[in-house]
This record gives C-alpha cells, structure tokens and sequence, in this order.
C-alpha cells in the first residue's frame, strides 16, 4: 500500500509498496527463453526449462492480478488509476496493431511485389518454371520459385472462415449487450452473455483448429508450403492465439462478474477485455478479406 | 605492417576523396559529393559562427546580461523556409543522376555476377564473349598472409585469379545474383555498387572511360569470408578484348571435360590439386589442417573412409559451415576428393572418378 | 536517499542519509522488488553504463584487430561476431535503458507525479533486461560462437547462423516487451498524471520528447518483433519469408527491419534533444527560445520517420520512383532538425552563459551531433549512398551521432541532474577533463573514418588492404583514448558522487535551471509529490 496514506481512504494516486512479482515475472521468461532456444535447437532439457518458466509466469501473473483486484474492490484506485488503466490499455492495443502489422505488410509485400518479380522476364535466367501467380499454386506452374514446395490446396473462405466470422461477429454483439446489462446493474443478465461470448470464442478456436487438421491433413497445406503457408499459417495463427488469450481475459472477467466485482460506474477490467476482444475482431475481418478472399 | 604504394585503379594511401573517377556517373557523384560538401560547410560555418561568436560575446563572465525573447514567428519561418529551399535544391542536383544510374538499357554487354560464398562467378550473357564463365577468387596467397598477420604488396587482399574483362568504352550492364546470402558489388571508380541477392536479379551498369586495372570488394556482410572477396575489372581495349575472347574460348573448349571419361589417379591428383588451391584451400589451408571450426582434412575420418560416397556427399551439400559446391563440374570435383583422399598424410589410394560424382549427384 | 550507495557494500544502508524516510525498503529487497521510479532509475542508469562498458570492450576489440591490417588477434567469425554483439548491445543495452532511466527518474519529478503510473510494470520492465543481457552476452559461449550476420540481422545470413541466433532472437523479444512496457508506462505518467495546472504546452521539453518517442517506441518495437519471429520460423519451422526459393524475399526481411531501424535511430536521439533543450537555457540564463516549434519539430521528425526507411537501401536495387522518393522524404528531415539546432543557437544568443560541465557537453553536442547530421545528408542524397554504402562513412556518421548525439546528451545529463540524485556535487575539474578528453578523442577516433569511407573501405571487415592502414591505426589510438576517458568518468566523477564524496549540493545548483525538480530537496527524498503540488503559472515552481 502506498507509505503515505492512510487505511480506507483512496489515495490521489496509488503508488504499491514493493513487490516480488516483477523479478519473478522476469525470472520466469528467463526459464522461458532459455528453455526454448536450446530447446529447438535440439537440448532434451530445453522443453523442462520453457516448461518451468511458463509456470513462474503464469503463476506470478495469476498473484500479480489478484493483488491488483485485492486492490482495485478495496477501493485504492482513484479515478486517476482508472484513467491510467484505460489509456495502458489503448496503447497496448496499438502495439498489437504493429504487430500484426508486420505480418500483413509481409503478406503485401510477397504478394505485390516478391512474387511478381521473381516471375518476371528478368527473372527467368534463374527460374524459368516458375509463373508469378498468387497463392503460388496453379496449374502449370511450380508451386515455388525452386520447386521445393509439395502441391498443396488452398485454404478458401467457404465455409469455415465465413462460419467464424459470423461467430466473431456474433460474439462482439452479444459482449456488448453484457457491457449494457453491467451498465443497467442487471448481473446476471450479464454474466449469461458473457458465457454465451466466451462460448462463441471457444467454437471459433474450435473451428481454426479443425481447419488447421483440414489443412496438413486434407490439402496438404503446411508451414512449409512456401510464402502462402508462411503467410497463412502465421497470420491466422498468431490471431488465433490472440482469440485464446482475449477468451481467457473474458472468462476471468466473467468469474469476476460471478464475484460480485465491477460496478455500472466503474469496471475498467471489463472494458479492457472488450477492447481486447474487439480488437481481435477487427484484426479477423482484416484476414478474412485478405488471406482468404483476395 | 608493410607500407604499400598507391595502387592505380585501387585505393590510394591516405586517400582523403572518392575514387578518380573512370565513368561519367562516377564524375557526376564526384561532383555531387563537392556541392554537398561546400553547402554543408558553409552552413555549417554560418551556424557555428554565430554560436561561437555568441559564446564569446555573452558570456557572464563579460558581464553579459540575459535577453529576455524567447519567441519570434517570423525568425521561425524563416528558417524552417530557407533550409526547406536549400534541401529541395539538393534533391534536384541529385534527380538526373539517379535517374542516368538506373537506366540500364541498351547494353553492348551483359555479364551476370554471381555471389558465393565467398567468391565471385561471372557469366557472359549477351554481346560478344557470350558463353563465357569462370570464378574469380581472392590469391589464396594472400589469404594465407592475412592469418599470418603479414600483409604484403600493393594490391594486399585485392588480387583475384580470374579478372572480369571488358572492352573499354562499351556499355557493361552488369546483373547481380548470388547464390547463398546477400553480397554486393563494388567497384568505386565506376560508382558501381548493387546488392546481389539470392533468388533475385538486380543489375547495374558502367561505361569505362579508360583502360586499366580497377579493384573493388564485396560489401555486404556476407559470413566470415566477407573480407575476403574482392572484385578485379580489367578494362581493355576493343583489340585486347576480342582477343581475350578469343583464347577463353579455346580454354573452356579444352576444359570442358567429358564425365564419362575415366581417368587415372595421377592425372585426378595433379587436376584436384589446383581445384583444391582454387576453392578449398581458403578455409581447409593448403596443407589441410584446417582451422577452429574448421575440419581438418589431414587425416579425417571421413575422407579417408572407404565409402566414398560420404566425401562427396558431403562436398556436394555441405554441412553446417560448409558450403555445397555443386556449382564445380563432376571432373573438377572427383579431381578434388580424389586428391585430398591421397594428399598430405592420407595415403588412401582411393579414387574417385566423375561417373561416382554424376551417380551421386541423383 | 535516492542513488546515493553507501560507502562500504551496495546492500549495506547509509543511515546519515535516511533519517527523514524510515519508508525506504531496506537490502537487497529495496533493488529487487522496487517499486519506486527513482530507484528504478538508478538501476537503469546503472544497467546501462555496465552495457556501455560491454560492448565498448568489443569496440576495442574491433579496433585492436583493425589497428594493424592482417589478423592479429581474432579469426574473422569472433570478428564479425564482435561488431554484431557491440552494435546490439549499444543500442539496445546502454544507449536506449540511459534513456529509460533518465525518464524514470526525471519525468515524475519534472511533472509533479508522485511516481510512474504503473510503478510494479516499471520494475518489470526493468528486470527483463536481466536475462535479455544475459542471454546475448552468453551467446558468446553457445556453440558456433554469437551471432556473427550484424545488428541489422539481414536474413539469409541469419539463416546460417548457430543456436545462439535463436537466443539472440529471443533476447530481443524480451527486450522489446521491456521497452513496450515501459513506454506505456511513460506514456500514461505524462498524460494522465501531471500535477495541476502543468499543461501539455508547458511541460519541459524532456518530458515532450519521451512523449514522443515512447509513441514511436510503441509503433516499431513489435514490427521488430515480428521481423525476427518471421526469421525465427524461417530458421526452425520450415516458413520461406525470405527464401526465394519457396516465394520468399531477404529484401522483405530488410523493408520489415528498416521500418522498425530508421525510427530506431531517432528514439535513440529525440530524448537527447529533450535533455539538451533542458540545460542550455539553464546556463545561458534565459528561457528556451521557440518552445511551440520545438514541439512541433519534434513531431514532425517523428512522423517523417516512418516514411524514409529505404534509405538504407539504395543498392538493394529499388525502381527509380523509390529511391527519389526516400531521397527527398530523407532530406525534409534536415529542416526540423535545424529547426532544433537554430533555437538552441537562438536560446543562447544574447543570454548571460556559463560554462559548467553540462553545458560544454551540450555545446558539444550542438557542434559534433550537427556534423553528423550533415554526413547523415549527404548520405541521403542516393547517388552519392551507392558509392558509400557499407563503407565507413555510414559507421563515421552513425557514430557521429550517436556517440557524439546521444551519449554526449547522456553525459551532460547526469552532470546536470547528478546533483539531484545523489546530493552530491561532481568535481567541476574533474568534468572538464572528461569533456574535453572525449571530444578531442572521439574526433581523432572517428573523423578519419570518413577518408576511410570516401576511399572504399568497407565495413564489417576484419582485415583490409594497406593503403587503409594509417588512418585506422590513427582511429584505433582514439578509440582507446575515449575507451580511457570513460574509464576516467566512472571512476573519479561517478563513483564519488554515488558514495557521496564531494560537496553537498544545493536544492538548485544552476542559478537559473527551470523546474519542478529544482523544487524538491537534493537529493531527492524517496518520495516526492504525493500530493500533487500546486503550480505557479508558468509550472516551473511550486507555491503550496
Ligand atoms: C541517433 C541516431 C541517428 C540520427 C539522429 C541520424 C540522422 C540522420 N541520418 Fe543516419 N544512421 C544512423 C543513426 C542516425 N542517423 C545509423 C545507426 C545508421 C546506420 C545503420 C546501419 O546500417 O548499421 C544510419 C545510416 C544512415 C543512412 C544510410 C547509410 C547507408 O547505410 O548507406 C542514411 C542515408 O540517408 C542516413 C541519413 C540520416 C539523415 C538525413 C539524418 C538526419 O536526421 C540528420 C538531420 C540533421 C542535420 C541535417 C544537421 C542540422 C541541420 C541544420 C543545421 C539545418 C540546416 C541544414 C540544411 C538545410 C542542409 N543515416
Ligand atoms: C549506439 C551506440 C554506439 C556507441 C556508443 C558506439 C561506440 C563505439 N563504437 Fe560503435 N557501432 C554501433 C553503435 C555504437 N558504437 C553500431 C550500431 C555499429 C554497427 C554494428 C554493425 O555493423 O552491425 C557500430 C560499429 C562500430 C564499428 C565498425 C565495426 C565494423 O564495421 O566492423 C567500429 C569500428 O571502429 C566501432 C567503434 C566504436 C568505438 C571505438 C566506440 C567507443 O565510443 C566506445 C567507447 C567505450 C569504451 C571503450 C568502454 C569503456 C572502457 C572500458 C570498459 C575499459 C577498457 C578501456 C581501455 C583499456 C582503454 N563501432
Ligand atoms: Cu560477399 Cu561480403
Ligand atoms: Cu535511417
């Protein structure tokens, strides 16, 4: 607790008395990428040491948000922290735009001008094969510049990627009208939408996950299939780990609504995670136009 | 360390500017560089003017007094305004020139450039000479004086086996490649320099206004070898060059060796030993000891193996450091193995023929 | 007690010091768990000067072997490694974490904050720096030595690289959370926790240009991130970003890498500009002329950053629209760069100036940064790049301005604010002898590497043709002269002022230095501005 205030009154800004959870934290992600540098590198014990560290982090994240709530219900954080929190938490939104940002600008790249070079005139002193088609796959033509690449089938929109996007569309809608019925004090209305959103989440990662069988199963589709599997798999990949981890937000959300937390004034906690949420939304719509469709 | 002379077409001792400049680009960058720097320095002289005169003048110690304005728009404007201008004038200076530098068009000669770690292969393309190809290495004799801590002579690190040659005064549209990692292709007095890249073309073009020796180096951090592959261009006249034309051809004519053809130890030896001096001698060391990370030969379990088949492949793929050297032919390449089977203290009697190398290949 | 160690052992606690704030956590666990910006800072500030030593001892390193043509000491594999580890670690290691911990320490104290808004993030943000260091020092010791293809990592040399890439890799991961975070952090502080009455228009201009370069922090940090995932799964889960031969291209990995690297250089410089723009109008004893502009160049060199990347790709082989493109986007830099440089010049003309150790290095930088600004643009102007690139004339004007640029900023800032942290005068002898002895060195150092450049001497070489070999000889004396003056600065101006030797400082030390910081005692008690002060009108004093 902050030195200089006393018990039961909301300091002007809550500064915490010293903590163990940061050097933890950066304990743990010292196991973790120790752990997994050795580790895909081919040391046995690499997989012990990541597998450590995620359990330090995890745990220390798990103390660490639970101090913060202790915190935040007995009533420490000032309409200032409030602020701080949203402001955090908008950056830390834009931090993951760039992110992406950097796989949808590879994407574009490939697509706009790696490919079409590599199939140009000039170009066929070193690969006469090769057409500059997009996705590098069509008939007639090697599926790469070298040939390396087995034939694969692409991933189309229909109907997987369509069903998702119907779900995440769904699912923002159904988070809002909990955020309305947490507004309008209706909790319990509430947290049967929450449940209903994190359900929709679950299914959506579900079906990624049956397409991603679909695809190293049924279309031969894999990491390796050249710069359309490198695109593919990162972007849908990388958003998929982004709907896991917004989902896992919305259901601690969720058991904290079941606490009796959060009020229709105040519940920064809630509205971050749907920023999250939304976010990853925006992020899909973005996929499904661009891996997908074009 | 050795002094050395100035070395014509290379760099000069102490040299204080760019390169003299042997094509027109290159006089034009020359000139370029002169406006800048004149500009730079008379701002630069102005700004620092002013400052110094400044710190001289109101100093405390002089018993200076401090003013009290600290806003003026129009000051402001005014130099936001003029280094605009000055910056837009230097950007025009440059259009022409970037624009000449990039128009490759009409070439009397194309020469593909090719990056290797580390050396440099040259393809004639197009024009006369067409179908000519060889490797141009750094003199491993200099190579062997840089681990010695001896560097020697004029051209030290610069001296290659095989020269590009060019015609003098003819458009030479140079088209870079490589075949690994990323190196790039230098030669200053030309202004030439271009990144070449794995898996993509990129050219570049000079027209050589003399006749001489002219050296650059490879920039572009391409593994430890970096230092280590320079660039030659000899330019001759028209006479000289379709005269060099000439006997290359006779040369590669008589080289290109039928793989079908079996050949005997001695004859393997004395041809794997010059391959071996040419390509591998670099990192393994001519007596074939190896260095650090690098196998020694002398006495290697694996070349001395019975199966032949581990060598070559081997020399074929590489492994870890070790590049893949598909690129020599399979006479070159039964030579080499052949030889390091029986060099040195490896007196295996093994020998390894061109049909071994083609059957591996597969 | 602020950063004051005490005298005996670090973990001991100085009493004489204390007697005011029995809050203080005590030991190890005051470092460890910390939660408080200033300490924070001290760590940070700490961090980085032991990096600065790291990777100043490669320098050497690179500069030994370079002394004399031929290898003398290292094979070219250490050698390339050598230049790799020194480019990453400064940047990353000492040059960047200076700044953070000049931000700890000085934006609460100049806005009225009582700490940094997420205080227990801060320390995290801190304490992963830990294993990134280590693991890039540590890649030293992985089979197939450290990484050896560059700061820059340009794929496909990445490609070939050993395990210690994928450390490598990591650490730069966990190194760019850290910087994430804390630029979050400074980020909220300034916005959401200014005392009252300090308005955006009347922050100093430290606080304005971390504002603004956490925001670029913020836009880079991940585009880096995924450029070297992006190598990561290249090198170990079969993707092909940048190999042609499955569609891939290395120059992607170059545009992704630039985007991040060009505004790079300018969050290594910006909170320079924000500190000098701090003491030269303290010393020539008159306000900042220009604040208004100064923000606005500030911003305008901001968002010109992300569109001028591929100027350290002219010989990549762009189409002619390109590279006049970045040519003249490049170029526009230079006016709001002047722009900073002109008030400065203006702040000073007609003041009443001293010269304290803060202001010679700030002139210092003025003069030297500006010289690297201009071989900066005459590196622009493409043409002109295709004859330098990857010669030494990029490492002359880099080092220009970063070590002349940043770390000379860096310099002037701890003796300037060295007083407040630890209560101690510095030896004003003592200063102008490390002023003056890393000017003349860092100039017999770097400046002949402009010939070297102009001559063709490539970069990233471990040995080079003799006609080269005097002025490397010549660059290598500087480098350990500087090497030594550093050395010089720890000892006899650093560690005094940590153990508290040397006169007490006043509240204010500088006759007319502007602040909310000059209104707290030196040094500065463990807690400050609980309660958000009162401001006068001009938010540089606290009436109540
Ligand atoms: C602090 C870091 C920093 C800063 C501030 C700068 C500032 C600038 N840099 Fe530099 N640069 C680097 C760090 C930095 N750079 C690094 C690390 C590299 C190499 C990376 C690598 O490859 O490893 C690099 C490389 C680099 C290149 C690529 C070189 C190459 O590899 O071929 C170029 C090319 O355009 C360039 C240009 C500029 C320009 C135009 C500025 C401008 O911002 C400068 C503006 C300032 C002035 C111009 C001076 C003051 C102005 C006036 C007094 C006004 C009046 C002037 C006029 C009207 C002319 N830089
Ligand atoms: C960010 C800041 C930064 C700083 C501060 C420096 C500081 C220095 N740099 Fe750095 N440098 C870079 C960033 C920086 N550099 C980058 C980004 C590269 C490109 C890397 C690449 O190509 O990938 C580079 C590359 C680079 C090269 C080119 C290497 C090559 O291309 O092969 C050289 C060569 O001289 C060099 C020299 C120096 C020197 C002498 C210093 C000095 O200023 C250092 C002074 C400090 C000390 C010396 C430490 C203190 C002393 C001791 C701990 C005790 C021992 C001392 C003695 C006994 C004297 N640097
Ligand atoms: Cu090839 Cu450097
Ligand atoms: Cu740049």
């Amino acid at each position: 607790m902050s030195a200089a205030t006393p018990q039961g009154v909301t300091p002007y800004y809550f500064v915490p008395s010293p903590s163990r959870h940061p050097a933890m934290a950066a304990f743990g992600l010292f196991l973790v990428i120790l752990g997994a540098g050795q580790w895909i590198n081919g040391a046995d014990w690499g997989k012990w040491s990541l597998a450590a560290g995620l359990l330090v982090w995890l745990s220390t994240l798990y103390f660490w948000f639970r101090d913060a709530i202790g915190e935040s219900e007995s009533g420490l954080y000032s309409e200032r922290v409030d602020a701080s929190y949203r402001w955090s938490m908008s950056w830390f939104i834009f931090s993951e735009v760039m992110f992406f940002a950097a796989f949808f600008g590879a994407l574009y790249w490939a697509r706009v001008f790696a490919i079409p070079m590599l199939g140009d005139l000039d170009h066929q002193v070193l690969w006469p094969d090769f057409r500059a088609v997009w996705p590098s796959v069509s008939p007639g033509a090697t599926a790469s510049p070298a040939d390396i690449v087995e034939p694969f089938r692409i991933m189309g929109p229909w109907p997987i990627p369509t069903i998702n996007t119907c779900i995440l569309l769904t699912s923002g809608a159904t988070l809002t009208i909990a955020h309305h019925a947490v507004i309008a004090n209706e909790r319990s209305k509430a947290i049967l939408w929450m449940w209903i959103t994190v359900a929709l989440g679950i299914t959506f990662v579900g079906f990624q996950a049956y397409e991603y069988i679909h695809a190293y199963r049924d279309l031969n589709l894999k990491l390796s299939s050249g710069i359309y599997g490198s695109t593919f798999f990162l972007l849908t990949g990388f958003h998929g780990f982004h709907v896991f981890v917004g989902m896992l937000m919305l259901v601690f959300i969720t058991l904290r609504l079941m606490k009796g937390h959060f009020t229709p004034e105040r519940h920064f906690g809630f509205e971050g995670a749907a920023w999250y949420w939304h976010f990853v939304d925006v992020v899909w719509l973005g996929l499904y136009f661009l891996v997908y469709w074009l | 360390a050795a002094a050395a002379g100035d070395l014509p077409g290379g760099p000069k001792n102490n040299q204080l500017d760019l390169h003299d400049p042997v094509t027109r680009i290159a006089s034009d960058i020359q000139v370029l560089h002169y406006f800048m720097l004149v500009v730079c320095v008379v701002i630069f002289v102005a700004v620092f003017g002013v400052m110094f005169y400044s710190i001289f003048k109101h100093r405390k110690s002089r018993g200076a007094k401090p003013a009290n304005f600290h806003e003026s728009v129009i000051v402001e404007i005014a130099w936001t305004i003029v280094p605009f201008a000055i910056v837009i004038v230097m950007g025009m200076a440059a259009t022409r020139t970037v624009v000449a530098m990039k128009d490759t068009s009409n070439a009397d000669l194309t020469i593909k450039t090719t990056g290797y770690q580390w050396k440099w292969g040259y393809d004639y393309l197009k024009g006369e000479g067409e179908g000519i190809g060889f490797m141009s290495t750094l003199d491993v004799s200099q190579r062997l004086l840089s681990d010695q801590a001896k560097p020697a002579g004029d051209n030290y690190l610069l001296k290659v086996d095989n020269p590009l040659v060019v015609p003098v005064n003819k458009k030479i549209r140079i088209i870079t490649t490589a075949n690994d990692v990323i190196h790039a292709w230098m030669v200053p007095a030309f202004a030439v320099k271009q990144d070449a890249i794995p898996g993509f073309v990129r050219d570049a073009w000079f027209r050589a206004e003399k006749t001489g020796d002219f050296y650059g180096q490879c920039v572009e951090l391409c593994g430890k070898e970096h230092a280590y592959m320079p660039i030659h261009v000899k330019v001759v006249s028209q006479a000289e060059y379709t005269a060099w034309v000439d006997s290359k051809k006779k040369e590669i004519a008589a080289k290109a060796d039928d793989p079908s053809k079996t050949w005997t130890l001695d004859e393997l030896i004395t041809r794997g030993q010059k391959v071996y001096a040419a390509n591998c001698a670099v990192c393994h060391k001519p007596d074939g000891s190896g260095a650090g990370p690098i196998k020694a030969l002398d006495g290697s379990a694996v070349v001395k193996d019975a199966d032949k088949l581990k060598e070559i492949g081997i020399v074929l793929n590489g492994k870890g450091g070790m590049p893949a050297w598909k690129t020599l032919s399979d006479t070159e390449l039964a030579a080499v193995i052949s030889y390091t089977k029986n060099a040195w203290s490896n007196k295996t009697n093994q020998i390894v023929q061109p049909a071994d190398v083609v059957a591996a290949r597969k | 007690m602020s950063a004051v160690l005490p005298p005996h052992a670090a973990h001991d606690h100085d009493h004489a010091h204390d007697h005011h704030d029995h809050h203080a956590p005590h030991g190890w666990r005051r470092w460890l768990f910390a939660t408080n910006h200033k300490d924070i800072g001290t760590m940070y500030l700490l961090f980085s000067f032991a990096m600065l030593m790291i990777g100043g001892v490669l320098a050497l390193c690179i500069r030994a072997e370079l002394f004399q043509p031929g290898l003398q000491f290292f094979n070219p594999e250490l050698f390339n490694s050598f230049t790799t580890m020194h480019g990453l670690i400064m940047v990353f290691g000492a040059i960047m974490p200076a700044f953070v911990g000049f931000a700890n320490w000085m934006i609460p104290l100049q806005i009225g904050a009582s700490d940094m808004a997420f205080a227990r993030m801060n320390n995290l943000s801190f304490w992963l720096l830990i294993p990134a260091a280590t693991m890039l020092v540590a890649s030293f010791f992985m089979p197939g030595g450290a990484p050896a293809a560059g700061w820059t990592l340009y794929a496909p040399l990445t490609l070939q690289m050993g395990p210690s890439m994928d450390a490598g890799i990591f650490a730069m991961h966990i190194m760019g959370a850290s910087s994430i975070m804390g630029s979050i952090n400074i980020i909220v502080t300034i916005l959401n926790m200014r005392a009252p009455g300090m308005t955006l228009m009347k922050m100093p201009l430290f606080a304005w240009t971390w504002l603004i370069t956490a925001y670029l922090l913020i836009a880079v940090m991940p585009v880096l991130a995924g450029a070297i995932t992006m190598t990561l799964t290249d090198r170990h889960f079969g993707t092909s970003f940048f190999s042609p031969a499955g569609g891939g291209d290395p120059v992607m990995y170059q545009h992704i890498f630039w985007f991040f690297g060009h505004p790079e250089v300018y969050i290594m410089i910006l909170p320079a500009f924000g500190i000098v723009s701090a003491i030269i109008p303290a010393f020539a004893r008159k306000r900042l002329f220009g604040y208004t502009s100064m923000v606005y160049a500030t911003a305008s060199i901001a968002i010109l950053s992300f569109i001028v990347w591929a100027h350290h790709m002219y010989v990549t082989g762009m189409p002619v629209t390109g590279q006049l493109f970045f040519m003249y986007a490049t170029m526009l830099i230079a006016v709001p760069t002047g722009v900073k440089i002109f008030n400065w010049i203006a702040t000073m003309w007609r003041g009443s100036m001293t010269f304290e150790t803060p202001m010679l290095f700030a002139i210092g930088f003025l003069f030297v940064f500006t010289m690297g600004g201009f071989t900066g643009l005459i590196l622009a102007m493409a043409p002109i790049d295709i004859q330098l690139q990857d010669t030494y004339y990029v490492v002359a004007h880099f080092h220009y301005v970063l070590v002349a640029g940043s770390l000379y900023a860096l310099f002037a800032g701890v003796y300037y604010w060295g007083p407040k942290w630890t209560g101690v005068m510095y030896s004003e002898v003592r200063g102008k002898i490390h002023f003056w002895g890393s000017l003349i060195f860092f100039n017999v150092t770097f400046f002949p590497m402009h010939f070297l450049g102009l001559a063709g001497m490539p970069r990233r070489y471990a040995d080079y043709p003799l006609q080269f070999t005097d002025f490397n000889a010549l660059a290598t004396i500087g480098a350990f002269g500087f090497g030594l003056m550093q050395v010089y600065f720890f000892l006899f101006v650093c560690v005094p002022m940590m153990r508290g030797k040397g006169e007490p400082a006043p509240q204010k030390p500088w006759e007319a230095a502007e602040g909310l910081e000059w209104e707290i005692p030196s040094p500065a008690p463990f807690h400050t501005f609980e309660t958000p002060p009162k401001l006068d009108a001009t938010a540089t004093k606290v009436i109540g």
